[in-house]
């Protein structure tokens, strides 16, 4: 922010002003700021400006007003990688001086700078799936009301084990640490139910073409993916075009089959069955305010990423209204985020564990097309569920964080 | 069995879509001595522009075709303006190169955002032959004679006609072409255009396969270059040789060694670089 001459000169007049009126009108205090760091240029683009979009609406709806305080919205472009979201942050941070950022994307982006917003005292309301920054690694200053990686994975395995009574499942997934811990998740619960993972691929993150990768699926009940980005796309195009998908059921990952996504699917998505945190079609009034927002103004369904920042806006809106004119307090503000516990958001009621992680509804949804729409039809809503799903939570910490190696897979062939 | 039936039929329809990609690299490679680092964006911009066109409900190969002339202008007017500038400076040119793909990149973004596009494929090749249980899409068979065709076309150009033997001159030896009186530097111009017009145009044949998403350039980028070097840069016959080596060892090397398939990919390169780095099908050049 820039300092110039009417600036300062209006500060002078408010402040002369102030002297003057009346004792209600002095106690104007200053904007409070909240930083974005999201991604708009490059491969993650996508996402990013959904996450922006999500944001500017709630914003918009409350008229740029929380609990009683102006706010001051700045958006920062980390060019997806961790190093600009380290840039960014400090930017946020030390410059601009912001009271709460939300953000970034990428998991990768997020681990860049979990220790330096815990240093600074800014508190962070992420997006990113990463499953330790709010286990073994949690943060006083991470605040996480979208979903680890595994959370609606857990969701999913037991569904498919217990009401598809799938006994063999295959995954696949991008080669990286978002796939393991999604399909960790699964293999968990489905083979705690009796089912078993007999095959387990992980594709390059950049793959032009899935058929090698499809041609060896058979012999098994399901296949469950995680891919995320653009990916499922061409994914899903790929697993009709040869066919598999009429042998053999495709289950999906929340970024997989994300509502925003359906606009770029069409017929090879039918039938999939995905699990998710958040669902264009819950029945809440603010998601209903939400939906008819995104579509007016940015005529597109809304999906995970939009939806993530709307919330973390009211998570943000609630601990303010706790704090009062305290909410300038960086660390008080951390603290109120964790208490937030709201009924109405568009995943539906939201509340926090002491990691900071939330405790939301998970929907298990099947894509079908409704006058000429795909849309992801709610078939099943697990309700509040946790990071642990029902395991234990010192017993879940004690073990090591999900892995492409853990919990091992015992039973492929 | 079924598995290696599906990856050999596989590995055929990828080859050809690298070969649409790779032979208008390959030439302007061999002729400007430049690695075009826009091929990729070229591929992207030119499938983006085939998206928009089947959008306006023109007819899937119509829109292939617009989109490359589309793009073969577009580079044309890219080399006689910018490149023309830089001529006989191979880094400057290079870079330029490199700068454009980023703006391209940048461009895309902002004109089509950044969700994924697939376009439907088209209606008379939709489905798939199904032979003993196993599906084959109709489709990519399709892209496999495309390739066929414009491989014959390109061939006939330049083993065939006055122009191509101007282009093989130009390759093999440029100030001696000149010397005689041949124009070398319009050649640049219409061999970029060519290349240009080619990469979009399998941009377009590529998109109900692999879709159409940023990002899209860098992954294509690497494969024409892997395709080029293998085959020997400026080499028709390399390239399309080259495509089918890699469509297999693509399709293999992800299946057999799912790990490894980058070091697979990448390896064939490297030996051929080691051993003999005019390529397998390239001239030296002194």
């Amino acid at each position: 922010m820039k300092i110039q001459r009417r600036t300062v000169l209006k500060g002078m007049l408010a402040a002369s002003a102030a002297v003057a009126a009346p004792p209600f009108l002095r106690a104007q205090p200053a904007s409070f700021k909240i930083g974005l760091l999201t991604v708009k240029t490059g491969p993650l683009a996508q996402g990013g400006n959904q996450m922006e979009q999500g944001i500017l609406t709630f914003l918009t709806e409350k008229n740029n007003t929380l609990a009683g305080r102006k706010i001051e919205f700045i958006s920062a472009d980390t060019g997806g990688n961790p190093a600009g979201a380290k840039t960014k942050a400090q930017e946020l941070i030390e410059r601009d001086k912001v009271n709460v950022i939300l953000g970034p994307l990428a998991a990768f982006e997020l681990l860049a700078i979990t220790d330096y917003v815990r240093d600074n005292a800014t508190p962070l309301l992420s997006i990113a799936a990463a499953e330790d920054v709010t286990q073994r690694k949690a943060n006083p200053f991470i605040i996480r009301p979208s979903a680890t990686s595994a959370q609606c994975c857990h969701a999913m395995g037991d569904y498919a084990a217990k009401e598809l009574k799938f006994k063999r499942a295959a995954t696949i997934s991008e080669d990286f640490a978002f796939g393991y811990e999604q399909m960790a998740g699964f293999q968990r619960v489905f083979e705690d139910n009796g089912g078993k993972v007999v095959k387990k691929l992980w594709p390059p993150l950049v793959t032009p073409d899935y058929t090698p990768y499809i041609a060896q699926l058979s012999n098994v009940d399901c296949v469950f993916n995680g891919f995320a980005g653009s990916n499922p796309v061409k994914f899903m195009r790929a697993y009709a075009d040869l066919g598999v998908k009429y042998k053999i059921p495709l289950l999906a990952g929340w970024t997989a089959m994300d509502d925003a996504l359906l606009k770029s699917l069409s017929d090879e998505a039918i039938g999939v069955i995905s699990a998710a945190w958040y669902s264009s079609e819950a029945n809440t009034p603010s998601n209903k305010r939400f939906v008819e927002a995104m579509q007016k103004n940015y005529l597109t369904l809304p999906g995970g990423y939009s939806a993530g920042m709307y919330v973390a806006g009211q998570c943000v809106e609630a601990a303010m209204q706790m704090l009062g004119d305290k909410a300038d307090d960086r660390t008080a503000l951390a603290a109120a985020l964790h208490k937030v516990s709201l009924t109405d958001t568009p995943r539906g009621a939201v509340k926090f564990d002491s990691y900071g992680n939330v405790i939301g509804d998970v929907f298990i949804r099947r894509c079908e097309r409704k006058g000429g729409q795909l849309v992801n039809t709610v078939i099943k809503t697990y309700p509040n569920v946790s990071q642990f799903w029902t395991y234990d939570e010192k017993a879940f910490l004690a073990n090591p964080v999900y892995s492409r190696d853990y919990p091992p897979a015992k039973n492929l062939e | 069995m079924s598995l290696w039936l599906t990856l050999a039929v596989n590995s055929i329809a990828l080859g050809g879509l690298l070969f649409l990609l790779s032979a208008g690299f390959s030439l302007i490679f061999g002729l400007m001595r430049i690695p075009n680092l826009m091929h990729g964006s070229f591929f992207m911009l030119g499938a983006y522009l085939g998206v928009t066109f089947l959008d306006k409900g023109v007819t899937f190969w119509l829109a292939a075709l617009l989109s490359g002339v589309a793009m073969a202008l577009i580079g044309s007017l890219i080399e006689r303006f910018l490149l023309k500038r830089l001529s006989g400076q191979e880094l400057p040119q290079v870079l330029l190169t490199l700068g454009f793909s980023f703006i391209i990149a940048d461009l895309c973004l902002m004109i089509w955002t950044g969700d994924p596009w697939q376009p439907a494929t088209p209606a008379e090749l939709r489905g798939a032959l199904q032979v003993a249980g196993l599906f084959f899409p109709i489709y990519r068979l399709a892209i496999v004679a495309v390739a066929v065709v414009v491989a014959i076309a390109l061939w006939l150009l330049v083993d065939w006609t006055r122009l191509g033997a101007k282009i093989r001159a130009g390759v093999d030896d440029p100030p001696i072409a000149r010397m005689v009186g041949i124009p070398v530097s319009r050649l640049f111009t219409l061999v970029f255009a060519l290349g240009a017009g080619l990469a979009a145009f399998g941009g377009v044949v590529g998109a109900p396969y692999l879709s159409v998403y940023p990002g899209m350039d860098a992954e294509m980028l690497p494969l024409a270059l892997i395709v080029v070097i293998l085959g020997g840069t400026g080499s028709l016959v390399g390239a399309f040789v080259g495509s089918f080596i890699i469509g297999f060892l693509f399709n293999f090397g992800q299946a057999m060694f799912p790990d490894l398939a980058y070091v697979i990919l990448f390896l064939p390169m490297v030996l051929v670089l080691v051993l003999r780095p005019q390529g397998l099908f390239g001239k030296v050049v002194s």
